[in-house]
């Protein structure tokens, strides 16, 4: 598989490490109400998709960035890789 | 030697073999196959059943017969196929598959015993017992049945892997790809053309068509130079692509050295992993045959191939001088018949299954007519035709069969792409679902007449080409024609006696018809009830066949009964070439310390911890078991100094203005209030609570820490920190960096620890008062080395750990060695290191095993309640903040003896079940300062138990021991020393 990297161009899978659901992003406010029910949910259960999964991949033997890659689980075709710092950002403002 | 006129094998290079113990003789250019058929040898290997004889069946890599084991001794390489195992001096092969000699194979009776062994026999057979199974049945079938033998030798030869690149990607290099090759160099793309055959051409080379009005190898060589002028293009002959992947990858395999006489003088075969933009699949297509009674005796081929070893091997099988006989469903076979008339060959004739067959030649057609049978023990002597209601014997040395071509669909349906019947061509052909960016071209989408496929080789790469925005130039193409290639939807002859259906698995038309009534009606039931299609060619001469056959007992179309899922590899994969020589030592790299050259000189014995080779021990003259060597280095570090290479724990540089407020939300416990110069223990949650590392973090600026890991987990604690950096908080000042290779860091341990490092530091008072337990500072040594000093303690002692950049770790240890000599200086390895932390109750990995919490190491109350971390809100859920396991120490009472670690810890008495198990001894090792053995382990409510009496046990081997608790702290609980 080839991820698009968004500042290093197309990069060998081989060189990533694969995290899993791109929701491990969201972590709860450990200051909720129901903070241990919302921690239970993050730390837990994950959608399984067949389609489009938003996921992240750790360039280890690269540059060290975190991406949000979008992938479809069924025909592997990759629609989209961003930095997670990013995603995170612009979910932040 | 008998041969024909012409073909393409170099009759000046003769070359000497052996089959079976006997010498031959070939010619450069042969295949093992052609060789020995040139030779008159037909019959070649056993079937896998029934022990029938068998021959060569095909010219290609689908063969299912002609099996054999080639080479000798630790190379030995069974279930070869001699149609592709390519001819070089001295080749020795052998036959399969026999008991006793090839010719008169003692288990050939399994043949008279075939009513017994029809599809399902052994599932239906030996099911009762059902503990026999394992013990007698399958072996003794195994046995029975099977093919060829490994070695059982490590394979000496070396392989290798490599990435390629390119524009175009042709596979295969007949017509169609050569064309698209030659279209695409001349367009400046970068191409990779990689065919599996020793020379390009495909079936041109064994067809007697005329390109140009000239042999079409005169076509194919001119074509081959040009191609080789190109510098943008790489011809890669030997190489088969057997697996399309995700994104344009394609795996290849490139024999680079089977071919000669010793494989072993350079890389033998390359693994290649080629990222393609666009790529042709040209891999031409597989003549099938048509299932008749008794179609498998030796002498009786495919047309195609028998055409195959006339025009390109000059050879045929059969006894000299026996006239040759075709059985065809359309005109392909009377090009059999066409090409062996005009190279001499006396042909009985063509038995067409059409009644208005055309001949193509001189010979006689036996219109409308069917092979109803043949005899011939060891090698085919006569066929039996019918044409209505009469059958007539004929004496012949070799029989053709022309069933069809099947396109070479495989590569296009390996992302569960469908293929597509056609049927005016009676055949499945790539449908629109394949691979993306992948273009059928040829014979593989049904356009195989010689002028089409040449043509389509244009077209396809030059749609290939302008999908990648590139133009190809226009391409003149060779003066070709297309052969009629009329053809009758006729499939098998029907009869009782058994007609094959898959060679190679030994199975008939009879066992398919078994099958549908035993209710296997899905193809997939199918193929698991008879195996056929199993076998190592995976049915690409026997599965349209076996379709047909189907189709006729369901009464559904070919296509309507389906076909079977296509997966890589397309041909066998050698396990060796998969590794890509990544085997033994090169497995994965070896991490060397930087101090390794310097311990070894000194006698270490090393001990593999992760990827790291770190010194064990240093055993000195005269010490005769191990643990006099680990006693004396564990005494010396408690009463006078030692040192030992730590650099293999994770060291990750942490800096930013937010650098405090990070770390104080990556670890449990509270980091931002540490002050500049002085470390702090540290506990690392997983995000569920529980302990994930531990760690020392050192605060060397206001916004500037160093931090270690455990060895083991250096790697994934980076990645965490860094996901919590950019996942997380990215919006925090912090930059991380793994500096665990940069820096060598020597622990400096033992009473006389600050003695010697007062030697080695320039102008730094290390004083109790000025740098006490817990302080760091970045400091110079041995006159203006930059040095980090950490006064921390793995081993309960005064300690130290000093840290210099890498390149200086080696002389650093001489140099403590040679300053310290008259302080009793020792270096200790892994094995003292792990006793003295088990005397002092300090956790390492099997401690904290991923189920462990702090509360079970004691460290409960160090996960802060104040703040927010990793791991802090699921580490006050019930269940964990419940576990009652806590880590104690263990003694042995009544004697002494080595404690089992791994033992289960029971209450006296008690009897030993999982309900009344009560914990587990993780560590264990013999004190010399207590001078007995010691343990660590976790038992329920341990900390409240000091004193008790239990016993450690390992019900298993039936071992037990009767052990104290007391603390884990079993040297100097106080703390005195290592404050001192």
């Amino acid at each position: 598989m080839l991820i698009p990297h968004p500042l290093l161009g197309a990069r060998d899978a081989q060189e990533f490490t694969y995290l899993g659901d791109a929701s491990l992003m969201d972590r709860p406010d450990p200051n909720g109400p129901e903070a241990e029910a919302a921690f239970c949910d993050y730390v837990f259960l994950r959608d399984n998709p067949a389609g489009v999964h938003r996921e992240l991949w750790f360039h280890e033997q690269g540059d060290r960035s975190w991406l949000v890659v979008t992938r479809d689980t069924v025909t592997h075709e990759i629609l989209g890789a961003e930095l997670a710092r990013d995603v995170k950002r612009g979910a932040q403002t | 030697m008998t041969r024909l006129t012409g073909g393409l094998i170099d009759r000046e290079k003769p070359l000497d073999f052996t089959f079976d113990g006997r010498s031959y003789s070939g010619y450069a250019g042969d295949t093992l196959a052609a060789a020995l058929m040139a030779n008159g040898v037909d019959l070649i290997g056993r079937s896998f059943k029934y022990h029938r004889p068998r021959g060569v069946l095909s010219a290609g890599s689908e063969e299912p017969n002609a099996l054999v084991t080639l080479r000798d001794g630790a190379r030995a390489e069974p279930n070869t196929r001699a149609t592709v195992a390519e001819l070089y001096a001295g080749l020795t092969a052998r036959s399969q598959n026999h008991v006793g000699s090839l010719e008169r194979d003692l288990l050939a009776v399994n043949d008279l015993l075939s009513p017994l062994f029809a599809a399902g026999f052994y599932y239906k057979t030996f099911m009762w017992p059902r503990t026999f199974w394992e013990k007698l049945y399958e072996p003794a079938i195994r046995r029975a049945a099977g093919l060829g033998a490994l070695s059982m030798e490590p394979d000496p030869d070396a392989y290798d892997k490599g990435f390629l690149h390119c524009d175009l990607l042709v596979i295969g290099a007949g017509a169609a790809g050569l064309m698209a090759a030659l279209t695409a160099g001349r367009a400046g793309a970068k191409v990779i053309l990689a065919d599996e055959d020793m020379r390009p051409g495909g079936r041109l080379l064994a067809e007697s068509d005329l390109l140009n009005d000239a042999p079409a190898h005169e076509w194919v060589r001119a074509v081959r130079a040009e191609l080789a002028s190109f510098p943008n293009v790489r011809f890669m002959p030997r190489t088969t692509v057997f697996g399309v992947y995700d994104h344009g990858i394609y795996g290849a395999v490139e024999r680079v050295a089977d071919h000669l006489p010793t494989p072993g003088d350079g890389v033998r075969q390359t693994f290649w992993r080629i990222t393609a933009k666009r790529a042709v699949l040209a891999a031409g297509a597989i003549e099938r045959h048509i299932p008749f009674a008794d179609n498998d005796r030796p002498g009786i081929l495919l047309a195609g191939a028998m055409r195959a070893y006339a025009n390109r091997w000059a050879t045929l099988p059969g006894r000299a001088g026996a006239p040759v006989a075709v059985f065809t469903n359309g005109d392909d076979g009377h090009r059999t018949a066409r090409d062996l008339v005009a190279k001499g060959v006396p042909v009985l004739g063509v038995v067409d299954t059409r009644e208005d067959a055309q001949a193509f030649g001189d010979y006689e057609v036996f219109r409308g007519a069917t092979v109803t049978g043949t005899r011939g023990r060891r090698g085919l002597r006569a066929i039996q035709i019918t044409r209505g209601a009469t059958a007539t014997w004929h004496d012949v040395g070799a029989l053709g069969v022309a069933g069809g071509w099947n396109p070479n669909v495989h590569l296009a349906s390996h992302h569960r792409g469908r293929p597509v019947w056609k049927a005016d061509l009676l055949a499945f052909v790539p449908g629109a679902d394949g691979p993306k960016g992948l273009f059928p071209a040829g014979a593989v989408a049904g356009r195989g007449g010689t002028a089409s496929a040449l043509a389509d080789g244009v077209r396809a790469a030059t749609t290939a080409l302008a999908d990648i925005g590139m133009t190809a130039p226009k391409v003149a193409l060779p003066e070709a024609s297309d052969v009629p290639h009329a053809q009758a939807a006729f499939w098998h002859v029907p009869g009782k006696r058994r007609a094959w259906v898959d060679f190679q698995n030994d199975v008939t038309v009879k066992d398919i018809a078994l099958a549908h009534t035993e209710n296997m009606r899905s193809v997939e039931h199918l193929k698991r009830w008879t195996t056929l299609g199993m076998a190592t060619d995976q049915g690409k001469t026997s599965n349209i066949a076996a379709l047909a056959v189907m189709a006729e007992q369901t009464g559904q179309t070919i296509p309507g009964t389906g076909t079977t899922i296509f997966r890589p590899p397309y041909t066998g994969v050698s396990l060796s070439v998969l590794g890509g020589g990544d085997t033994g030592k090169h497995f994965r790299p070896t991490r060397l310390t930087p101090t390794h050259d310097w311990a070894a000189a000194q006698g270490a014995t090393f001990v593999e911890v992760g990827p790291w080779m770190r010194a064990q021990m240093f055993p000195r003259a005269g010490e005769g078991h191990w643990r006099e060597t680990v006693d004396r280095e564990v005494t010396a570090v408690r009463s006078a100094v030692g040192i030992c290479d730590v650099t293999t724990l994770g060291k990750i540089d942490v800096q930013g203005a937010d650098a405090a407020e990070f770390l104080n939300r990556v670890y449990a416990n509270m980091m931002a209030t540490l002050k500049v110069g002085r470390v702090r223990y540290g506990l690392m949650l997983r995000e569920d609570g529980h302990l994930y590392d531990d760690g020392t973090c050192a605060r060397l600026g206001e916004d500037h820490f160093v931090v270690t890991t455990t060895t083991a987990n250096a790697g994934a604690v980076y990645r965490n920190m860094e996901f919590a950096r950019q996942c997380l908080w990215p919006d925090l000042d912090v930059q991380l960096i793994s500096t665990t290779d940069a820096w060598a860091q020597i622990a400096v341990a033992g009473p006389k620890s600050r003695a010697l490092l007062e030697r080695i530091v320039d102008d730094t008072d290390l004083s109790n008062e000025a740098f006490p337990f817990m302080a760091c500072a970045a400091l110079t040594i041995c006159g203006g080395l930059r040095a980090r000093l950490f006064r921390i303690s793995f081993s309960g002692e005064l300690a130290y750990e000093l840290a210099v950049p890498a390149r200086y770790g080696h002389a650093l240890m001489e140099r403590l060695a040679e300053r310290g000599a008259d302080l009793g200086v020792t270096p200790y390895g892994t094995e003292a290191l792990g006793v003295l932390r088990i005397e002092k109750g300090h956790a390492t990995g099997a401690e904290i095993t991923g189920q462990t919490t702090a509360s079970m190491l004691g460290l409960g109350r160090m996960v802060s309640a104040k703040k927010d971390a990793l791991g802090a809100v699921m580490s006050r859920r019930e269940g964990l903040a419940a576990e009652a396991w806590r880590l104690v120490g263990l003694k042995p009472v009544g004697g002494d003896g080595p404690i089992l670690a791994g033992s289960h810890l029971f209450t006296e008495g008690a009897v030993r079940t999982l309900d009344t198990d009560q914990g587990w001894v993780t560590s264990a090792c013999y004190s010399p300062n207590l001078g007995r053995h010691i343990a660590l382990g976790y038992l329920e409510h341990g900390d409240t138990r000091m004193g008790e009496r239990i016993v450690a046990a390992n019900p298993l081997e039936g071992q037990e021991m009767a052990v104290e608790v007391v603390s884990p702290d079993f040297v100097d609980p106080e703390g005195v020393r290592l404050r001192d």
